[in-house]
């Protein structure tokens, strides 16, 4: 059973928008609860038919609850690794659920709920990972979302709770509130002034950390950083978005002094080198993964900068998705190898931005 | 559970191997463990996070706590290690293993153990944010009696049992 994409709403990507706040710096926003269902072991130990019944429930819960309404619930264990990949690509799903890791193949009872604007990873390393996505810096609106969903599932399906250690999750550093509170920001600024280091060795001190694009484990690529709170006891999730809040604000603070900076001091430089990214972009006939990230980044500093007229950062956002590797299988119908699959995304690249600015390829 | 091997004693220790992209998971006891040379301290992967980095920090504290042992190694395992959550028959060793607990009743089964390693790791083992009432046995019940009446209420109008559907209909009421 292959996956139709056209199935999930919005494919499932409507965060790509770029409608949200400060979108050219902060690209997502995204809150995940971590819950388990009480009287079933947790996903690691629980046998085969244990799972399934957990997945029964959720279901059957999901149906009933206004948040999941619009909602397709997809057999994440079903689906072909191809699918898994692409699901994994669109930030939908963790490396884990979609048995991406060598260490942990697809279990039985991986499912996964897409909504609107809210999902739930089912059988992952909890029985339930409640996710709210959102464009740009949006966490009042991820956090309500979220909330609400919690709420509404947490009000038929008995979540494992403890009154001294809050919601009990599968692994000790998510127990309490079970939440940890994203956001995917752009520094190229900070990474060029040389500012980064220090931004990154005081996160710690505040209570957060951060990892790169595709969350846990992934390095960091293109100047994204996700950050993220790393306590998740002990403070209410009030006091941990705050901080989150606080931090980001500050960091996309510092972002447009640096750039600032970089304009004034170096400004042909930026030029150039913003210029010469879109240019191979544009004209390349070949770009490995790594390279397409670091030139989308220096024309999204390009876009910010206002240096490059007429490309919108929905554009950008969409080129960071389809430009992967099972989105390109897909594209083209077939596995690709991995000089083809330079070929693709080069190709790809060309035609959005050629369509964009209505000029030749 | 026995252990695999000799058979004779019980498998406190978890060993998966990893061949060929396929997992397999033994059971065997301490001595033959010991003897096949599994060593009880995980070694942590470069990709785990900071956080789960001190998790493994702390759990090897907590091994030494327990037992007589300062090293934590095999031998007499500490008496702590052996206890077993009554619901997932999971151990501590089975924790220091995999860095994950087995089920809910764990925190319960090791909650001294645990909470020290909260502390430690959050800074905290007190739970601050939103609280939680599961739902009652009652509601769901009830819940499912609304949602089936109501269908039964819809078949009795179709099949125009008007007498039958206007008791179900005053049944529905109380419970609604």
């Amino acid at each position: 059973m292959s996956l139709d994409l056209s199935l999930l709403p919005d494919g499932g990507v409507s965060w790509l928008d770029a409608s949200g706040d400060h979108a050219d710096i902060v690209l997502s926003t995204r809150i995940r609860l971590a819950r388990n269902v009480e009287g079933f072991a947790f996903t690691g130990r629980a046998r085969d038919g244990e799972r399934l019944r957990v997945l029964a429930q959720v279901r059957e819960a999901g149906r009933h609850v206004p948040s999941l309404s619009a909602g397709v619930l997809l057999r994440v264990d079903e689906l072909p690794s191809s699918d898994r990949l692409l699901l994994h690509e669109r930030h939908l799903v963790s490396k884990e659920l979609a048995g991406l890791d060598a260490q942990h193949p697809v279990r039985s009872g991986a499912a996964l709920y897409v909504g609107d604007d809210v999902g739930v990873m089912i059988n992952e390393e909890d029985h339930l990972r409640l996710q709210s996505l959102r464009s740009g810096f949006a966490v009042p609106a991820a956090w309500g979302a979220v909330q609400r969903l919690d709420r509404e599932l947490g009000a038929r399906v008995p979540f494992a709770y403890h009154q001294e250690f809050g919601f009990l999750t599968a692994c000790p550093t998510n127990v309490g509130t079970g939440m940890r509170a994203s956001v995917l920001i752009h520094l190229p600024g900070l990474v060029l002034t040389k500012e980064m280091g220090k931004v990154l060795a005081g996160l710690q001190q505040m209570g957060l950390t951060y990892r790169g694009l595709y969350g846990e484990g992934s390095e960091v690529v293109g100047n994204f950083f996700q950050i993220s709170n790393q306590t998740t006891l002990g403070k209410s999730e009030d006091e941990l978005l705050a901080q989150l809040v606080d931090v980001v604000r500050k960091m996309i603070a510092s972002e447009e002094e640096a750039r600032r900076l970089l304009l004034k001091d170096a400004g042909y430089i930026i030029e150039d080198k913003v210029w010469r990214a879109y240019g191979t972009l544009r004209f390349a006939r070949s770009l490995t993964f790594d390279e397409a990230m670091n030139f989308l980044s220096g024309v999204r500093l390009g876009v910010g900068l206002k240096l490059i007229p007429g490309l919108s950062v929905y554009t950008l956002n969409k080129l960071l998705i389809f430009s992967q590797l099972a989105h390109l299988a897909h594209l083209e119908g077939r596995a690709l190898t991995e000089s083809e699959a330079s070929q693709a995304r080069a190709r790809y690249v060309r035609h959005a931005l050629a369509n964009e600015t209505g000029s030749p390829e | 559970m026995l252990c695999e091997s000799c058979k004779e004693r019980e498998g406190t220790v978890t060993l998966t191997q990893v061949m060929g992209g396929a997992k397999r998971e033994m059971h065997l006891c301490e001595r033959c463990a010991a003897e096949r040379g599994v060593e009880q301290t995980p070694t942590p992967s470069p990709q785990i996070g900071e956080l789960l980095q001190k998790v493994q920090q702390q759990l090897s504290l907590v091994g030494a706590a327990g037992g007589e042992s300062a090293s934590g190694s095999s031998g007499a395992a500490p008496s702590r290690d052996q206890a077993r959550c009554a619901f997932c028959s999971a151990t501590l060793g089975d924790f220091r293993a995999s860095g994950r607990l087995g089920c809910a009743h764990c925190y319960g089964a090791f909650e001294s153990s645990l909470r020290e390693l909260l502390r430690r790791v959050h800074g905290s083992s007190r739970h601050a944010g939103q609280r939680y009432d599961p739902p009652q046995p009652d509601d769901l019940q009830r819940r499912s009696t609304v949602v089936e009446l109501r269908d039964r209420l819809r078949q009795a109008i179709e099949s125009e049992q008007f007498e039958l559907a206007a008791d179900i209909r005053d049944r529905l009421r109380v419970l609604e």
